[in-house]
């Protein structure tokens, strides 16, 4: 499985650069996040991948200057039983991706949850509100920054 | 349920709510359109779950399902405390079925470390895992019963669980948080005496359930109050993420006990049950089957499983026996060493999912080296399902919203995390 879904994704796009790891016997693609639409439309279209099933959408914080977000997708292929993790990296200065929702409906709310968590914007996403916080809320508590403990009066009391 | 004016409700929501091509205003709605407020603190909602529903008449033209009123932040939390730490917290996730989060927490954790619990506790992990599943699904199926109206189902469903939990407490000490397994094992051995009681409760079980089933297949306001209601195609099913019985209720042959085995479900013999209505009564119909698919392996666990240690024989990486810290140094210091710095996995990522009772449950781990895992992700099943309500509900009444969240049978302590 991994030699072809290489082999295919090398020839249909071939100025895309994929860093391939392997380890815990899961298999992760690498690559810029300007592609993520591209290669996940071909990645599900395709008659022999067919990975019709996004599972998640998340986001990963490494707490550094340069590549600060890795937005992380893990997609199934029902057909294959074979599950393939995607990775991008997100700068925080410039915080976004193109959404995948109109993909696999599934990573709309997964996205909005990224979104509320990670504060990183999901670009042409049909609907992107918080997931779990209240709207009014500033911050975005997966960060590495925010506090275990909460800021105190970030989140408004109920009006009586 | 209570009607809104346009102060209550956020204007993102009424955005969503109203979508951008239709132009009315909550304030002066037309004579028969109106919005409603169903929960966060409503019975039929199984929790904390709000929805939000645009009605014309009684019919529900849009809805929009509102997060986060039990989120307790374990993403966050997981990142600040050690891998064995963090057990008791899965049980809050699935409260319905604690056992089977564990299970599948120790799981992940035990793929990253790059270890592997012995025979004899997976298989201890696999009955408590179909056992959490049985309690699962008399819980989901007498709710569903009694949302459409059925109360006595509920309470045998119950009566049946009630068993179940006292073996939970004569196995792990709780009824439920039972917080069993450790990292490379679990908590403790199962005496012969609970096998023998379980086994003994398997054989009774299926004549109590034929009763439950009897109460509702033949009863005819049960069958119409489901039967073509929330129907979900199998193209919609996968598209939204469904996993689980709702999935396979859908018409899609799909159960992570056999697409990607894990523990010893490939030697054990049982039929993924699927039906192709997509309906509310099909996803019924799937569970009360997989009621009995989950019997049929619990007595094949049973009757297979394999004397021998419950916990790895590994230092660095799993808890020692208790009568070995108190006499042995080097035990002690290893105790101490994994409970208070944790098991320090090697750098890297891992997600692993196995098949909940209600769908797919993954947790992906991402690792730096540390005690503490950098970041934890908890790959919900009724999160995921959740999201399909909307399309779900239009253009049905709101007496079915009931019935098609019952059939859903989300839990919300896993949905908000």
């Amino acid at each position: 499985m991994k030699e072809l879904l290489t082999e295919k994704l090398t020839k249909q796009f071939p100025e895309i650069t994929f860093e391939v790891i392997e380890q815990f016997g899961e298999l992760t693609l690498k690559f810029d996040k300007s592609e993520i639409v591209h290669v996940c439309t071909f990645l599900k279209a395709e008659e022999s991948l067919k990975f019709n099933f996004c599972e998640d959408v998340t986001a990963i914080d490494w707490a550094v200057r340069k590549n600060r977000f890795t937005v992380v997708y893990h997609i199934f292929s029902m057909e294959n039983k074979f599950r393939l993790c995607l990775k991008v990296d997100v700068d925080e200065s410039e915080c976004t991706v193109e959404s995948v929702s109109s993909i696999w409906k599934s990573a709309n709310w997964a996205e909005r949850e990224a979104y509320d968590m990670f504060g990183i914007t999901f670009l042409h996403h049909p609907d992107l509100r918080r997931m779990y916080m209240p709207e009014e809320f500033d911050y975005h508590p997966l960060r590495k920054e925010y506090p275990l403990m909460g800021i105190p009066g970030a989140i408004p009391l109920p009006k009586k | 349920m209570q009607k809104l004016t346009k102060d209550d409700v956020h204007p993102k929501i009424v955005q969503a709510l109203l979508g951008a091509d239709v132009h009315i205003t909550v304030d002066d709605a037309l004579e028969n359109e109106m919005i409603l407020n169903m929960g966060p603190q409503h019975p039929a909602t199984h929790g904390v779950l709000r929805l939000l529903l645009r009605l014309d008449g009684e019919t529900v033209v849009a809805c929009v399902p509102e997060l986060g009123y039990l989120h307790r932040g374990y993403e966050k939390m997981a990142e600040n405390m050690t891998y064995l730490e963090f057990v008791p917290h899965t049980d809050r996730l699935d409260y319905i079925s604690p056992p089977a989060n564990n299970v599948a927490y120790a799981l992940a954790v035990e793929k990253l470390a790059g270890i592997t619990a012995p025979p004899r506790a997976q298989y201890i992990r696999m009955l408590l895992a179909e056992l959490a599943r049985m309690c699962s699904h008399l819980v989901a199926i007498g709710a569903l019963a009694m949302d459409v109206g059925a109360l006595t189902v509920f309470l045998w469903g119950l009566r049946e669980r009630e068993k179940i939990l006292d073996f939970f407490d004569a196995i792990c000490g709780a009824r439920f948080t039972t917080s069993y397994t450790r990292i490379g094992g679990v908590a403790s051995d199962v005496t012969s005496d609970a096998l023998k009681n379980i086994i003994a409760f398997i054989n009774q079980f299926e004549e109590k359930f034929d009763e439950m089933e009897r109460l509702l297949n033949g009863n005819r306001i049960f069958i119409e109050r489901l039967e073509g209601v929330g129907v979900i195609g199998k193209d919609d099913a996968i598209d939204l993420g469904f996993t689980g019985p709702n999935l396979r209720g859908s018409g899609v042959e799909f159960d992570l006990r056999r697409a990607t085995p894990y523990l010893f479900y490939n030697e054990m013999d049982f039929n993924i049950p699927v039906y192709t209505e997509g309906d509310c009564l099909a996803r019924y119909f799937v569970r009360s089957d997989e009621l009995r698919e989950s019997a049929k392996i619990v007595r094949q666990v049973i009757d297979k499983i394999p004397n021998g240690e419950v916990m790895l024989n590994s230092p660095k990486k799993a808890l020692p026996r208790k009568t070995e810290i108190y006499t042995k140094m080097e035990e002690l210091i290893h105790d101490f060493m994994i409970v208070n710095h944790g098991i320090n996995p090697p750098v890297g990522e891992v997600y692993h999912a196995v098949e909940n009772p209600k769908g797919e449950l993954g947790f992906y781990l991402v690792s730096k080296g540390e005690g503490q895992p950098w970041r934890m992700k908890i790959r919900s099943p009724s999160f995921a399902n959740l999201q399909a309500i909307p399309l779900m509900v239009k253009g049905h009444m709101i007496s079915d919203v009931v019935a098609i969240v019952g059939s859903i049978d989300p839990i919300m302590g896993e949905a908000d995390k």
